[in-house]
């Protein structure tokens, strides 16, 4: 365990370090000019939520469908990282928009889409926090609500109106653009395999302390 | 099956007849919705005509305080009195306890609605009856969509601690679609020429958000409860 | 404490049962994707042309004053993901050392005895 740890550490390191002397390189965008190199933190801290995201919902059913306990672990590491990444999104974008839109916010799919998203993992993480003992299954249930509503809420705003960039951006990426892009993503998802690992240790050690106590009182 | 559904609605008569003979949580929340769809008027309102689109967000609005007041006050008597744990120590399908408390939490929106949708209709001068059958079939819905959520929520949070802030910290997110789509088809209802196919549109995606959340309100009521 | 509505939960009931609700689930939000698919593309060629219009303004066409500079923003927003990243890891790694700590002197506590 520790081995890997350690691999990873020094993996994301190096992307870290790389990662702005290829986003320097990167051929800058027509319209949008040098601010347009948010986006190479912008989109992968957004891919980064996601996956935390999709990985608690799972590991959420698992957990109140199956109980096992290392599940439930998973989706609280998950759920922070959640959080941590949604909110570099959520301020990375609007800075970004601010000066390519003009505006810092717009109500549109993605935006609102995210923006519930990550409210409703701050919903699970308080109701863990503050929920008493036996809000571990409670958490679990929202976190699969939380999932299931993530389509019902992008088609409701969708119909209003929509301002963000269409999802083919990838694709119609300049080639310049799209190594940088990789890199920052390959970097962003090894941070997030990094702080689950950090966490779900944390949780597991915390379980064992638990438990200990138990046994020394009885 | 058929057991299913006597249990349930046995539920729902006990919780009617209760509320029959005291009438608390109705007129509670009736007052309730109507000093907020109040506030609200004096927040929206200006040269005494209603701002546009105020008059749906402020029915919603009045609805989803109305509905969380209403899920709290009712868990809180049944945690009172620890019905619920009675519910769930009684051989009975841990689901047709949901179905039951869902359909008493309806009960008490829908006759809390009688009154104030109408009530609204009258104080903006807004028509929203031109079309009755959509407009029905949008508020129950809505109301339908926005309870099944609760109902879940309100049971999970009967054990745990600060349980009156944490229903609506919980439940607004996730019925952010519901909202959205009441306001919407309301506001569409509204419009000189009334959108039918906008409230269609929106009556849908109701559909398809309560058939999928009462679902999964249904698989996961036994685990959640459960220690 | 004996439920008659309690499914006896053999191993591959408990399979099937579970297969069988990921399925119905799978089924029910791909209806919903594609009706939803199909009604949005009408509201959204019918909104996106209003509303494009009023709130994106192409940079080049701003004046010069609205233009801002844009390095003090990909600065701050690249320094943001740093100290955040930072500051999370950083806080999982001092509440790790704690737990840690305490099973330490527990464990010296036990051998002690």
């Amino acid at each position: 365990m520790h081995r890997i740890f350690s691999a990873v550490i020094v993996l994301a390191t190096i992307v870290f370090v790389c990662a702005p002397v290829f986003i320097a390189w990167a051929p800058y965008e027509s319209t949008m000019g040098l601010v347009q190199k948010i986006f190479y933190f912008h989109l992968p801290s957004w891919a980064a939520m996601f996956v935390a995201a999709f990985v608690c919902g799972i590991a959420s059913a698992v957990f109140l469908f199956r109980g096992r306990l290392i599940s439930d672990r998973i989706a609280v590491a998950s759920a922070e990282l959640v959080v941590v990444f949604g909110l570099i999104g959520l301020v990375s974008g609007p800075l970004w928009a601010r000066k390519a839109w003009g505006v810092w916010w717009q109500w549109d799919a993605r935006l609102t889409m995210a923006l519930v998203l990550w409210m409703i993992f701050i919903a699970y993480l308080l109701l863990r926090e503050y929920g008493g003992p036996g809000s571990e299954k409670l958490a679990a249930g929202v976190a699969i609500f939380g999932m299931a509503n993530v389509p019902f809420v992008y088609w409701s705003v969708n119909v209003w109106r929509t301002i963000h960039p269409t999802t083919n951006v990838v694709p119609t990426l300049v080639p310049g653009m799209r190594g940088p892009l990789w890199w920052s993503l390959v970097g962003f998802l090894l941070l997030y395999g990094l702080a689950m690992m950090a966490r779900v240790r944390l949780e597991t050690q915390r379980a064992t302390l638990d438990r200990i106590y138990r046994d020394l009182n009885d | 099956m058929k057991r299913f559904f006597t249990v349930a609605l046995l539920i729902m008569r006990k919780d009617l007849r209760v509320e029959t003979r005291s009438r608390e949580l109705f007129l509670t929340t009736l007052f309730f919705s109507v000093s907020t769809v109040l506030v609200f008027a004096f927040g929206f309102v200006r040269d005494g005509r209603p701002v546009e689109n105020a008059v749906a967000g402020i029915l919603w609005i009045a609805i989803a305080f109305a509905g969380t007041l209403a899920l709290g006050r009712t868990f809180e008597r049944e945690r009172y009195h620890d019905v619920l744990k009675a519910l769930l120590l009684a051989p009975v399908d841990r689901p047709a306890i949901y179905v039951g408390k869902l359909l008493s939490i309806l009960a008490l929106l829908g006759a809390v609605e009688v009154v104030i949708v109408p009530l609204v209709a009258l104080l903006f001068q807004a028509p929203l009856f031109r079309e009755p059958i959509l407009a029905i079939l949008l508020f129950s819905l809505g109301t339908l969509g926005f309870c099944a959520v609760g109902t879940l929520f309100g049971a999970m949070l009967v054990r745990a601690r600060s349980r009156d802030v944490l229903l609506p910290v919980l439940l607004y997110p996730i019925t952010i679609p519901v909202i959205i789509a009441g306001v919407r088809g309301t506001a569409a209802l509204l419009q000189p020429e009334v959108d039918v196919a906008m409230i269609r549109a929106w009556i849908g995606m109701l559909v398809f958000f309560d058939v999928v959340f009462i679902t999964l309100s249904l698989w996961t009521f036994e685990p959640v409860m459960t220690e | 404490m004996i439920s008659n509505g309690t499914l006896c939960w053999l191993k591959g009931d408990v399979v099937k049962v579970t297969v069988r609700r990921l399925a119905v689930l799978c089924l029910l939000l791909s209806l919903c994707i594609g009706v939803i698919e199909t009604s949005a593309e009408e509201f959204g060629a019918q909104s996106m042309q209003s509303s494009q219009q009023d709130e994106f303004v192409p940079i080049d066409q701003l004046d010069v004053e609205d233009q801002l500079p844009a390095a003090p923003l990909l600065v701050v927003a690249y320094a943001f993901a740093w100290v955040a990243m930072f500051v999370y890891l950083w806080s999982i790694w001092r509440r790790l050392a704690r737990v840690e700590r305490e099973l330490a002197s527990l464990a010296n506590r036990t051998s002690d005895r």
